[in-house]
Order: structure tokens, then C-alpha cells, then sequence
């Protein structure tokens, strides 16, 4: 059916187009008056959460192993994106913004890939609860590090990094990464790394080299993290390494496992709702942790899917049930 | 010379420390195969039940160390809580589900401390008012000596109480074949319940000796005391009770050793790095039996 492929990709197109136009439409005229730039924040915060969630639910959903480290990775992405830019501003090298942005992003994503890879290679061979602990254990050993590297401010907060994290290019960083962690998912390699999940041992004696594709995972998952973790960085201008803790990994992890292991969907509308709550509940900022871990406690007992499962929202769907053009089942396979 | 005895000693101490929080983790995955992330806030509970009681004990004329059986007790009742709410209904549903509810309750219970108690650390009176022997240079508190001895005693205790009893033996076969201890009679529930009753008992033994060397207290101490003593259960062998204290000391002694004589800042980083060469080079540990999958 390319033809409905070629439909549903338009489709989608267009309705990613429509929600920037309608974004763009609330933040660039200031419709909002004064409270303007505080939802402008509000929302870059949303879509950094939602890459490194959906990149979190790549590892978790997708391959079924636990990641309570991805702060880590956020961490490395961040801190190798503020050097690169702090030092090419030190040079005086004069670019567009986009193109600084671009290449922050980049540096702050391969720098985390890099680091995915050379971990990745001899944890993967754990799995389950042996694999989290590991995680947990890199992300400790890089807080240290960075604690006590002098490039990295030492301990002490790192500031002077240029804000370049514009909602524009944050929007279409992050409609990109959920295409391409997508597209990832529902290719030949995604369907091998699902084959992993369901049974690894089937898996491998089936011809797939589990090894390969979950070390090709874990650095892609990386990857992202790291680029969440660069528009972070030039979002907020200062970070200290104990942002990037234990809480906070459990915290993304908690986004995920709620928004449903398996589902991009879910992992948005978790990442979405989950980072715009401490905004929204400002008073309630003490009890929020509280209530994370019992809905989580609920869920895994009573859904341990999560809620979205591993359902996905799907445009083109959506418009054929409108029409009525779809008479039960039908495209329900998508 | 003074300096490595008496950093031998502190290494001890904080060995110790770590070996008692081990047997916990080691127990209760030895038994259910789950990392019980929310041992390590058994023990901010039980710092916390001391931080309150102790002033109380010594209010009434009792000596202070009896708030340790009400931190046991306060201890046993939540341990046995989590496990009969959180973790039971969740036991069959595989070992991501368990993981992430266990997590879950760590978070839970940090939090919740949170909000009783405040972000504020909170100052342990002293349990132990003995004096601190010093000997030829190097200063050794006794209450180390303490420490050390009733570590010594509750682990050999136990490692008694496994291998001896009734119960201690229905312990160690659950492990080995879940349904065939249901066949000889075993009831499973039971023996889990139990394990994580003696569990969480241990962990209000460790917040006395870590409130005695270290006498405060905050929301986020179980945490990151709890991940170490984890490697140091992983580093003896998981599951094995001598395997624990080898590893607790181990953790202990190196973590003291690097602070002092290799890199201050770098000690923690050395303790999870060890995780991740034990688990790459032995991952059933030291004292452990590598089991094969069954498929």
C-alpha cells in the first residue's frame, strides 16, 4: 500500500506543520502577554523531555532492558555541547544561530553516542537487573567525573553557555528525533530489536545478532539523550552535575513506563504531561514524587504495559474513522 | 604507618556497614531474583525512627540504644508493608515489572520522608557515649569496636540461622525450585515475607551503625548507601550470606583507602566501577556459583 503510506506520511506532514503554525501563532505574537516567555520555557522544557523520553522508551519499550542512568547520557550531551559551543564563541567564530544550534546538537548527541557504544559493548552482555544496576553505576561514575574535571566548572555550577536554544529549532529537533526513532522502530533493524524483547534466545537462534542490535540500540538511544541533553544545556545557560542524579533518571524512566513501554505516543503525551505538571501544580511541587511513585505502583499492577500499551496514534487513522471511510478493522494494523 | 592502621580501621567500620546493608539486598534477591531498590530507605527509616526515639529513650532514664528494637520494629513493619502491597501482587508479572515497582517504592518512600520530615538534615544524638581510645597516635573510638562486634554477631547469627533452622533451611530452598518447595510443604509467601522481615531488621541494625559513625540523617541517605552496598553484594556473590560480608569489607576498605591515599573526589567512582568489572569479568561474584540458563 504505498499509496497510503505516501497519504499518511503527507498527512502527517501536515499536521506537524499545523501544530508548529498553531505554536508559532501563540508564542510569536505574544498572545500570551507577560505570561509569554514563561510558557515559551515551559514548552522548550516539554520538548526536551519528550526526546529523551521517546529515546528512553527506544531501550525500555522497544528492547526491553533498563536504562536508570539515561541522566548520564543526558549529562555528557550537555556538558560536550557547552564546550563546543563556549569554545567556538571564545574563538570568535561567527555563524548563523541555526547552524551553532545544529552544531551543538550534533556534538552533544555523538559525544553521547560515544559513550553509549564504548558502555554498551561490555554491559550488553548483562541483561534485566544487572544491566540497570550497570546504568546507574555509569551515570554515578560520569556525575563524579564531572564534579571533578575543570573543563566541566569542577563541581561548581558551568555558566556562559549562549542560549541558542530557540523554540523553532527545538520543535523541529524534536519532530526529527521522534520521526527518526520511529522510522528506526518500524524498520528491519526495529523488528529484530522487538524479536530481542519478546525472546532473545529465539532471537539469536533465529539468526539475529542480539549482541549488534543492542549495542546499535543503546547508542542511538544515546544519541538522542545526548541531543536532549544539548538543547538543555543552551536552554538553561548553567548546569551543575548533580542535576543530572539518580532522581532524575528515575524521573524520565517513570515518563516512560506510564506513557506505556512500547508506544511513542504514549512516551509524548507522558514526557508532555509529566514536565508540564511541576509547572502546572507549582505548590504541590513537594508531593509530586510522592504521587509518581504510587500512579507507578498502580499501573504496574494493575497495567504493567502502561497506559498507552503499545497503541499508537495515527493521523491518517484518525481522519479515515472521521470519514467513516473505515469500516471496523480495516487499518487498525498500522 | 598510624595513617593505614587507622584508615584500616575506618575501613572496617564502613565495611561493616556496607556487609550488614549487603546481606539484605543479598537475601532478598537470592529469594525473589529482585533488586529491592527500597532496602536502602529501610535504613533511612530506621535512622529516622532513632533520630526521634533516642531523645525520647533517654527522657524515660532508658539507655539509648533501646530505640535500635523500636527502629527494628518500625523497620519490619514497613520492610513486610512494601513487600505484602507493592511487590506481592506484582510477583508474577516478570522481572521488569518488579524492578520498576521496586523503584517505585524507593521513590515512594524518599519522598514521603520528604514531606514528613523535610529537606533538612537531622543530627543523631549519640547512641554510644564511650570514650575514644587513643593508642600510640592512632585514634580508634570504641564505639567502632562496638559497631564491629555487633556486625560480627548478626551475621554470624544469621549465617547460623540459615544453615540450622526450619526456616533457614526453607530459606535456602525456595531459591533452588520455587514449586518443589510448594510440594514439600513450603509456604512460599511465607518464607518471602519472613526474608524480607529479617531483611529490613538488618537494615535498622545498619542505621544504628551508620547513625554511630555518621550521626545524621536526610531523605536521600538510603539511596546511594543502598546502590553501594548492593555492588558489595554483588561483588561477594548474591545470594551468599559470607559472600556479603567479604564483599561489604572489600567496598568498605577500598573506599576508604582511595579517599585517603589515591584521588579524594574519585571514591565513589572507583566503588561503581568496580560493579562494572565484577559484572563483566565474574558476574556471579566471588564467593558465588555460576548457574547456566535454563532454556
Amino acid at each position: 500500500m504505498p499509496k497510503k503510506m505516501k497519504r499518511n506520511y503527507l498527512l502527517n506532514l501536515i499536521g506537524v506543520l499545523v501544530l508548529f503554525a498553531i505554536l508559532c501563532g501563540i508564542f510569536d505574537t505574544g498572545l500570551l502577554g507577560k505570561k509569554n516567555g514563561y510558557f515559551l520555557g515551559v514548552s522548550i522544557i516539554c520538548m526536551m523531555t519528550i526526546i529523551i523520553v521517546c529515546s528512553l522508551n527506544l531501550l525500555t519499550g522497544f528492547m526491553g532492558e533498563f536504562s536508570i542512568g539515561h541522566a548520564g547520557f543526558m549529562s555528557i550531551g550537555a556538558y560536550a555541547s557547552a564546550i563546543v559551543t563556549m569554545k567556538m564563541l571564545e574563538l570568535g567564530i561567527a555563524l548563523p544561530t541555526a547552524l551553532y544550534f545544529i552544531i551543538a546538537i550534533l556534538a552533544g548527541g555523538i559525544a553521547s553516542a560515544i559513550m553509549g557504544f564504548l558502555v554498551g559493548i561490555p554491559a550488553l552482555r548483562l541483561r534485566g537487573d544487572y544491566l540497570a544496576i550497570v546504568t546507574v553505576a555509569f551515570a554515578e561514575i560520569v556525575r563524579v567525573a564531572f564534579t571533578n574535571f575543570q573543563i566541566t566548572g569542577g563541581g561548581k555550577t558551568l555558566s556562559g553557555i549562549p542560549k541558542i536554544s530557540d523554540f523553532h529549532y527545538v520543535f523541529f529537533t524534536m519532530v526529527i528525533s521522534v520521526t527518526l526513532i520511529y522510522m528506526f522502530v518500524r524498520s528491519r533493524f526495529g523488528r529484530a530489536v522487538i524479536s530481542i524483547r519478546e525472546d532473545y534466545i529465539a532471537a539469536a537462534a533465529s539468526g539475529i545478532n542480539v549482541t549488534y542490535y543492542k549495542v546499535m540500540t543503546f547508542t542511538l538511544s544515546a544519541f538522542f539523550a545526548g541531543v536532549a541533553g544539548a538543547i538543555y544545556a543552551h536552554y538553561m545557560t548553567a548546569m551543575i552535575p548533580t542535576y543530572f542524579n539518580f532522581m532524575k533518571s528515575s524521573e524520565f524512566l517513570t515518563m516512560v513506563i506510564l506513557g506505556g513501554t512500547g508506544s511513542l505516543t504514549g512516551s509524548i503525551i507522558g514526557a508532555t504531561v509529566l514536565a508540564a505538571l511541576p509547572e502546572a501544580l507549582r505548590n504541590f511541587q513537594i508531593y509530586r514524587m510522592l504521587m509518581y511513585s504510587v500512579v507507578l505502583v498502580l499501573v504496574m499492577i494493575f497495567k504493567p504495559s502502561g497506559i498507552f500499551g503499545t497503541w499508537e496514534f495515527s493521523l491518517g487513522r484518525l481522519i479515515d474513522r472521521l470519514l467513516k471511510k473505515d469500516k471496523k478493522g480495516g487499518a487498525a494494523n498500522e | 604507618m598510624s595513617l593505614f592502621i587507622q584508615s584500616l580501621i575506618n575501613g572496617l567500620n564502613q565495611g561493616a556497614i556496607y556487609a550488614l546493608v549487603a546481606l539484605g539486598y543479598s537475601m532478598v534477591y537470592g529469594i525473589i531474583r529482585m533488586i529491592n531498590f527500597a532496602h536502602g530507605d529501610f535504613i533511612m527509616v530506621g535512622a529516622y525512627t532513632l533520630f526521634y526515639t533516642i531523645p525520647l529513650m533517654v527522657s524515660m532514664g532508658m539507655p539509648a540504644w533501646l530505640s535500635v528494637i523500636i527502629a527494628i520494629l518500625v523497620c519490619v513493619i514497613i520492610g513486610v508493608a512494601v513487600e505484602v502491597i507493592a511487590y506481592k501482587p506484582v510477583r508474577g508479572a516478570g522481572s521488569m515489572s518488579a524492578l520498576i515497582t521496586a523503584l517505585a517504592m524507593s521513590l515512594f518512600l524518599e519522598n514521603l520522608a520528604l514531606v514528613l520530615f523535610g529537606a533538612n538534615p537531622k543530627a543523631v544524638p549519640e547512641i554510644f557515649s564511650m570514650p575514644i581510645l587513643n593508642i600510640a597516635g592512632i585514634i580508634l573510638p570504641s564505639k567502632y569496636i562496638v559497631t564491629l562486634i555487633i556486625g560480627i554477631v548478626m551475621m554470624s547469627g544469621l549465617a547460623f540461622f540459615v544453615k540450622y533452622t526450619t526456616l533457614g533451611q526453607a530459606m535456602r530452598a525456595v531459591p533452588e525450585d520455587k514449586q518443589a518447595s510448594t510440594l514439600v510443604g513450603i509456604n512460599v509467601n511465607k518464607i518471602i515475607t519472613v526474608t524480607f522481615a529479617i531483611g529490613s531488621g538488618l537494615a535498622a541494625v545498619a542505621s544504628l551503625m551508620y547513625c554511630s559513625t555518621y550521626p545524621r540523617c536526610t531523605t536521600d541517605m538510603g539511596s546511594m548507601l543502598g546502590l553501594k552496598a548492593f555492588i558489595a553484594a554483588v561483588l561477594g556473590g548474591i545470594g551468599s550470606i559470607p559472600g556479603a560480608m567479604v564483599g561489604g569489607i572489600i567496598v568498605g576498605l577500598l573506599e576508604i583507602f582511595v579517599k585517603v591515599y589515591i584521588a579524594p573526589g574519585w571514591y565513589e567512582a572507583i566503588t561503581y566501577g568496580i560493579l562494572i568489572v565484577v559484572l563483566l569479568v565474574k558476574p556471579a561474584g566471588l564467593l558465588g556459583k555460576n548457574v547456566g540458563e535454563k532454556v
